[in-house]
């Protein structure tokens, strides 16, 4: 089973992931990839009481996603990815782009420079373009903080 | 003696309508100080949990035993032990506080938990 869902979201593991996504997607992993998760073994324990018996929660570097990625993508668990930057989901798709063909733009949200696009959703110019430049280089790539919401393509943002 | 401070972080517009229902039933205003989650990264939560908690003592209200409202708390006060951290806010809970803000910071907690978990039935 591929990577069902591939997640921007500067919340990583939250109410809208473990249960917005988890339970339609029947997710039983849930990967965080994030530099500073992945060394601390006590936010690690955090993010873990976020999510219900079942569904497995792994944490990894970016770097050490990258050489997940294969991995992930043929095994046969149901399985999230999320990063809580761009850059970090921008790396994971520069290593493995069938992997992380589709991106979903979960949440980002304010801080200077940005504007905001959706509610969910804010982002620099430069923010924008580099997702469209990603866009071109054959991600697919929507904006849609739960199932329930509209998806939002790169081109209806403004 | 100081009376505590009382900080309501919740997601979307939890807190705001829990500190508005207490202080009605109280008559008690401007005690309890709401937080929301919207709009924020975590870092910016933990920015406004942080501004709201202050340096004085304080009993934190959160309304999940996880997720973001529960970590941008523990990120910033879990070293304050002149602070202590409640899960599961209700009603009962905040009403219970505001007339036991001159116990210790962990008297009140644990005073307001046992009346917010008595409070819940199935009549």
């Amino acid at each position: 089973m591929p990577l069902l869902l591939s997640r921007v979201d500067d919340r990583l593991i939250h109410g809208q992931v473990v249960l917005g996504w988890g339970r339609p997607l029947g997710l039983e992993r849930i990967v965080l990839v994030d530099d500073d998760v992945a060394g601390n073994d006590w936010e690690q324990e955090l993010y873990r009481m976020a999510v219900p018996a079942g569904i497995e929660v792994v944490f990894a570097s970016v770097a050490g996603a990258a050489s997940q990625l294969g991995a992930w993508q043929s095994d046969r668990r149901r399985t999230a990815l999320l990063t809580g930057t761009i850059e970090a989901m921008a790396s994971l798709h520069d290593a493995d782009p069938d992997a992380m063909h589709r991106i979903n733009l979960g949440g980002v949200h304010h801080q200077p420079g940005r504007t905001e696009r959706l509610p969910y959703l804010y982002l620099s110019d430069a923010e924008l373009a580099f997702l469209r430049r990603l866009a071109a280089d054959g991600a697919d790539i929507v904006a849609q903080d739960v199932p329930t919401a509209p998806r939002v393509g790169l081109d209806a943002l403004r | 003696m100081n009376e505590l401070r009382g900080v309501v972080v919740a997601h979307s517009g939890l807190a705001k309508a829990l500190v508005e229902a207490a202080e009605e039933i109280s008559g008690l205003r401007g005690v309890l100080v709401p937080v929301s989650n919207t709009g924020c990264d975590r870092g910016a939560l933990e920015e406004r949990v942080t501004a709201a908690v202050g340096t004085e003592p304080a009993v934190v209200f959160v309304d999940l035993a996880a997720g973001s409202c529960l970590l941008a708390v523990l990120r910033r006060l879990r070293d304050r032990e002149d602070v202590r951290i409640v899960t599961g806010v209700n009603l009962a809970m905040l009403v219970d506080f505001l007339f036991h803000r001159t116990l210790p910071p962990a008297e009140a907690a644990a005073h307001a938990a046992s009346s917010g978990g008595s409070a819940i039935k199935v009549p």
